[in-house]
């Protein structure tokens, strides 16, 4: 085996490569920029080489660079991880010229597969099912009919040189074949000056599927079950699971024979993934193969028991496989989310900075609850705009799907991020989607469920019930504390009484709090009661508690009469109060929110650099208002419509807080 | 007997309806609460004692005679904000209007020179139209007894005003010699002469709201120490904040339970200073790391932001803190900052609250309009608060501390207790480039030699450990470590006996 192995990347995956190497007894050396310098990759590595400035391509996929790292080092292997240089033949080629084992396929593989032409081909070849289609030219509409007739509707036409879904057309019959060819083939003259159009199987209800194929150098493949990564939002994998709510176990085999196939076809060694598209109707079609370990490998592990970095730190080191096809069980159900650095109430925006609180939920390896987080951040770590928003992949395991779904809701409630703008209320929302609950999703889920974006989530009243519950207990416990203050009137001490009124989102309980020594039994005035227990304490940011039963988590934030709680994507406002500070809450004057359609509010904290407006001026849309810097990146604001600047409130050197008003408009 | 017990209820139902219902209603529906509904939100259920009820004015001029409600447009009395002693007066706009006459005058010193005789705060909701114009110089008269007990109540126990209307002309000096103005947002304001005159006098036109809304007062002026929503919201703060104030100057700032690790440590805080010094970073956080809770009670949150103010607990005591913020002007001292943290100061030391001061100073804000403005009697301010304060004083010292600021921070010099830095402390006279540029101006052509002796001077300097070679600096601390050495710090100043020369008061440079 291997002494020393390199592991030429960042972030995550050089902590999960390091892990599984540092288990089988092998040293680590880390690489790193100047961005990197304390990142966790390098203290987790037994030694840790500089390579460069924080831009990705003056350092991490600078060949001579990693060669260079390796000589120095002395490393025997290279783990690529994924992305950078891991697919890159060169690299593959160069590590070969130095007599250095790279874990990953051969070069030809990488080479094959990279293309996606030639890859359709080897495909096609290796009898692998791949979308019905015509790449020829087609002269006419009679011959556009004709081929659509054959691959089968509904068929997409489309332009050679399109994009951005210009010259795309869907056809369910001929006749549409025949007007869509000719509208297609006039779109796609006038918008790229090449009308040349070619036509292929439209794919209803795509599910994104994948297969986890495992090759060693002796001729051996095995497949490691299917993931599914459906849910997407624009190309960018979000949510997967394994396996896959929607294969019966005949399809699981045929993918997966078909994709072992392919990596035989192209003498593959080490892990790779064989993408598919499946429609609605269980047909599968090939996409691509990945010639490299995947983001999602872990749900692979966690329903396989197969640690797939210790497989192809073996299969490089020239080890048959131990596993044959027969000894892979698929045990249980995994889920991954994906956790963004982008702000989902702000499009997704990406979201840089420090990362002032970072508690991930507790780690678990239990028979019927596995959590695991795969990350390479840290509290009081920065977040930086040079490499990829994705800060950590949080997984869970159960017995079944809607245990593992159970598991992750939890997971993600109690999953603490402060600092920066992250999706965690957005991925608890899509874990008690109705549609992703029942299975039935395909990869254009969040275009369709979220076509405005996400504005946060709306509860269920049983669930507000619960929260309400909680609520008033925690009020009350933090109210008692205040009167153990010390300098009270002995004998003329404030009592803190049972009856309060808890209002949230809109509702109104009033309640009666029956507390004892174990927790609270809060009864609704309306009718029902929950039982709340919990060990928290005021000012505790993470309050888990159990009502009637079931687990409760909740981020909770002290605000005046009251919480903000976050919890299951809501974002809530919660006032306790007792009934007579309800009645006279309640007279107070709804105040809305400034309308801020005609400001220009800053998007993140910065300092105003230049401001390229005057007061009355009139701008066109687009036009640049004014420059702000924020991590050293200048930001240049523009308007979104045609307006006059009304008035200023910002200079050059103002240093500003998100949403605080630069200008506004009339 | 049951006839007069009669007669009391119904005097007590006349009085306490005020201004009767049209005008509660008026009153609601500007969203502003009655002067008793106040009261109840502000104190402990059924804590308030009421004085003075039956109180009326003695006006006979313009047919005052005519109408005598009781109570006279102020409600006055003391109770219980979790379970520790105030005194309250809330006026009554809707009686009069809430204006000020002899008697009402004379209600509010009342319970005024009870708090002084008995030790316990003075709260005070503003909600008044003016003097009672109707009395002439006896309403003017009232206010002046006003005025000298706010003076002589200051310094001996906490004064909190709580604006919730107008406040205008004469009337804004009683809060303004307060200890805390709080403001409620679009229906409270203050200003010694009104837009009317304003207008009058030098032609300008300003609404009331921008001569004296909330948000003048919270950002431009410094008269108010804080903003709230509504009626609501301000008298659930008024409670928080009075939970972290001791009830006089000889009582000691309270305590409570409290459910946080005097030990904890914050790993985070290692890297909370960026490596680039000019890199800000936001002083809040470590505030927040460091208390008990993460709860901080911002005193001027929005005014002079490049230096933080408020109370923290440690160990269930409160402490107050002081702390440059680098995210605004780098943390530099000005004319603003140095008042409001000077200020600051001196309420924390008249009521015995210790002190815990977070520097990051680059020094003091360069430019004529700080000259001119005066910064330096407004700087020395600040320097004579921490010379003269005797509780406990615990320093950190997180980066930069150059120059003149280093010595105004509560350092070593001014009687600090301890005097702590964190290894990336860099205490100088001044950053290394502007140093060499002094020290070596014959060389300043050559920037390599200049580039040389910077690095000289960073490394000589740059760090915390000249100064505490000389001792100086107590002790450098790991930024983990923070909160525990600070609780410590306290802890063992707990018994801290320090006094001033006496004199009969300073003069501190107004």
């Amino acid at each position: 085996m291997f002494k020393k192995i390199l592991i030429a990347n960042r972030g995550e995956i050089a902590c999960r490569v390091i892990k599984t190497a540092r288990k089988m007894g092998i040293s680590t050396v880390a690489i790193y920029s100047d961005a990197d310098r304390n990142a966790l990759h390098v203290e987790m590595a037994d030694e840790a080489v500089h390579i460069g400035p924080p831009p990705a391509n003056q350092s991490y996929i600078v060949i001579d660079n990693v060669i260079a790292a390796i000589k120095e080092t002395g490393a025997e292997a290279v783990h690529p991880g994924y992305g950078f240089l891991s697919e890159n033949p060169k690299f593959a080629e160069a590590l070969e010229a130095a007599g250095v084992a790279f874990v990953g396929p051969p070069k030809g593989a990488i080479e094959a597969m990279g293309d996606k032409i030639t890859s359709k081909k080897i495909a096609q070849d290796a009898e692998v099912s791949t979308v019905p289609g015509y790449m020829g030219l087609i002269e006419d509409a009679d011959e556009a009919v004709k081929i659509s007739g054959e691959i089968g509707y509904p068929v997409m036409i489309k332009a050679s040189a399109g994009g951005g879904g210009k010259g795309m057309r869907i056809a369910w019959n001929d006749e549409e074949a025949r007007e869509g060819f000719q509208s297609s083939k006039n779109e796609a003259a006038s918008s790229f000056g090449d009308d040349r159009i070619f036509i292929e199987k439209f794919v209803t209800q795509p599910r994104h599927i994948e297969i986890q194929v495992l090759c060693d150098t002796h001729g051996n493949g095995i497949y490691l079950g299917e993931r599914e990564c459906s849910i997407q939002r624009r190309n960018q994998k979000v949510v997967e699971e394994a396996p896959s709510p929607f294969l019966d176990p005949a399809t699981r085999r045929a993918m997966g024979e078909q994709a072992v196939a392919l990596a035989k076809a192209v003498g593959y060694t080490s892990a790779g993934t064989v993408e598919f598209i499946v429609d609605g109707q269980k047909n599968f079609y090939f996409l691509e193969m990945n010639t490299r370990l995947q983001v999602e490998h872990p749900v692979t592990e966690l329903i396989t028991g197969v640690d797939l970095v210790e497989q192809m730190i073996r299969v490089a080191n020239g080890e048959p496989l131990s596993i044959t096809q027969d000894d892979v069980k698929l045990h249980g159900w995994a889920i991954e989310n994906r956790l963004y650095a982008e702000d989902p109430y702000r499009g997704f925006l990406p979201s840089i900075g420090r990362l002032s609180r970072y508690r991930p939920p507790a780690e678990i390896a239990a028979d019927n609850h596995v959590v695991r987080n795969d990350t390479s951040v840290y509290e009081g770590g920065e977040i930086s705009m040079y490499y990829d928003p994705m800060i950590a992949k949080l997984c869970t395991w159960g017995p079944t799907r809607e245990e593992a779904v159970e598991h992750m809701r939890v997971a993600l409630d109690s999953f603490e991020v402060e600092g920066i703008g992250h999706n965690l209320p957005f991925l608890s929302a899509v874990m008690d989607h109705p549609k992703f609950v029942s299975g039935d999703i395909t990869t254009a889920f969040i275009a369709e469920e979220y076509p405005d974006g996400f504005g946060g989530v709306t509860l269920h009243e049983d669930a507000l019930r619960r929260i309400a519950a909680a609520a008033a207990a925690m009020y009350r416990v933090g109210e008692i504390r205040r009167t153990r203050v010390s300098g009270r009137m002995d004998n003329h001490e404030r009592h803190v009484g049972d009856d309060w009124v808890v209002i949230l989102q809109g509702h109104s309980y009033p309640v009666t709090i029956d507390a004892d020594k174990a927790g609270a039994t809060v009864h609704f005035h309306g009718g029902g009661t929950h039982r709340v227990e919990s060990g928290w304490t005021p000012g505790t940011p993470l309050a888990v508690l159990d009502i009637d039963g079931t687990p409760l988590v909740l981020k909770v934030n002290k605000v005046p009469n009251g919480f903000r709680i976050r919890t299951r994507g809501a974002d809530l406002k919660v006032h306790v109060r007792t009934p007579r500070q309800a009645e006279l809450a309640a007279l107070m004057p709804e105040k809305l929110p400034p309308d801020t359609s005609k400001m220009l509010l800053c998007p993140m904290p910065g300092l105003i650099v230049k401001v390229d407006v005057e007061v009355g001026q009139t701008v066109q849309e687009g036009q640049a208002l004014c420059t702000v810097e924020a991590m050293k990146m200048e930001n240049i604001l523009r308007a979104e419509k045609k307006s006059v600047v009304s008035k200023i409130n910002a200079s050059p050197g103002s240093s500003l807080a998100v949403d605080d008003v630069i200008m506004e408009f009339e | 007997m049951k006839d007069i017990l009669q007669e009391l209820e119904d005097r007590r139902s006349t009085a306490r309806a005020g201004g009767g219902q049209r005008r509660i209603d008026a009153q609601h529906a500007k969203g502003k609460l009655t002067a008793r509904e106040r009261i109840e939100l502000l104190l402990d259920e059924d804590s308030f004692e009421e004085f003075d009820m039956f109180v009326t004015h003695r006006c006979t001029d313009f047919g005052m005679e005519a109408e005598r409600p009781s109570g006279d447009g102020v409600v006055t009395g003391w109770g219980t904000i979790n379970g520790r002693m105030v005194y309250v007066f809330s006026q009554d706009f809707t009686v009069f209007g809430g204006s000020l006459s002899e008697t009402h005058a004379q209600k509010i010193c009342k319970i005024m020179d009870m708090a002084v005789q008995n030790g316990a705060p003075v709260i005070g909701i503003n909600d008044s139209g003016g003097a009672r114009i109707q009395e002439g110089v006896a309403s003017l008269a009232g206010y002046a007894e006003v005025f000298q007990r706010n003076v002589l109540a200051s310094g001996v126990v906490p004064q909190i005003s709580v604006i919730m209307g107008p406040c205008a002309g004469g009337a804004v000096y009683s809060p303004a010699m307060t200890d805390f103005i709080f403001m409620v947002k679009d229906t409270s304001y203050m200003f010694v002469t009104g837009p009317d005159v304003v207008k009058t006098v030098t032609n300008e036109v300003v609404t009331a709201e921008e001569l004296g809304g909330a948000s003048t007062h919270t950002r431009k002026s410094s008269v108010a120490d804080g903003a709230f929503e509504n009626d609501v919201d301000a008298l659930t703060e008024i409670r928080r904040l009075v939970d972290f104030l001791p009830l006089n100057n000889r009582d000691r700032p309270p305590v409570r339970p409290f459910f946080d690790d005097p030990n904890r440590l914050e790993v985070s805080l290692d890297t909370l200073v960026p490596d680039n010094p000019n890199t800000p970073y936001d002083m809040h956080e470590l505030i927040r790391k460091v208390g008990d809770e993460g709860d901080f009670f911002e005193i001027q949150a929005e005014f002079a932001k490049n230096i933080v103010t408020g109370f923290i607990r440690l160990e269930g005591r409160t402490v107050g803190v002081v702390a440059n913020q680098p995210m605004v002007l780098a943390g530099c001292l000005d004319i603003d900052s140095s008042r409001k943290a000077a200020r600051f100061v001196r309420f924390c030391d008249a009521f015995e609250i210790p002190i815990l001061t977070f520097v990051d100073v680059p020094g003091f804000l360069p430019g004529t309009s700080q000259e001119y403005g005066g910064v330096i009697k407004h700087g020395a301010k600040l320097l004579f608060a921490y010379g003269e304060a005797t509780v406990p004083k615990v320093t950190v010292i997180t980066r930069k501390a150059y120059g003149g600021a280093y010595d105004v921070m509560a350092s070593k010099h001014l009687r600090g207790d301890f005097n702590y830095a964190w290894p990336t402390a860099e205490i100088a006279v001044m950053g290394a480039k502007g140093a060499t540029e002094i020290l070596y101006r014959s060389e300043l052509g050559d920037p390599e030699k200049i580039a040389a002796r910077t690095k000289d001077y960073e490394d000589r300097f740059a760090n915390p450990f000249v100064a505490a070679e000389m001792g100086f600096i107590d002790e450098v601390i790991t930024p983990r470590n923070t909160r525990k050495r600070v609780c410590r710090a306290f802890a063992s100043l707990r018994g801290k006996k320090l006094q001033n020369p006496w004199k009969k008061h300073d003069n501190i440079p107004l």
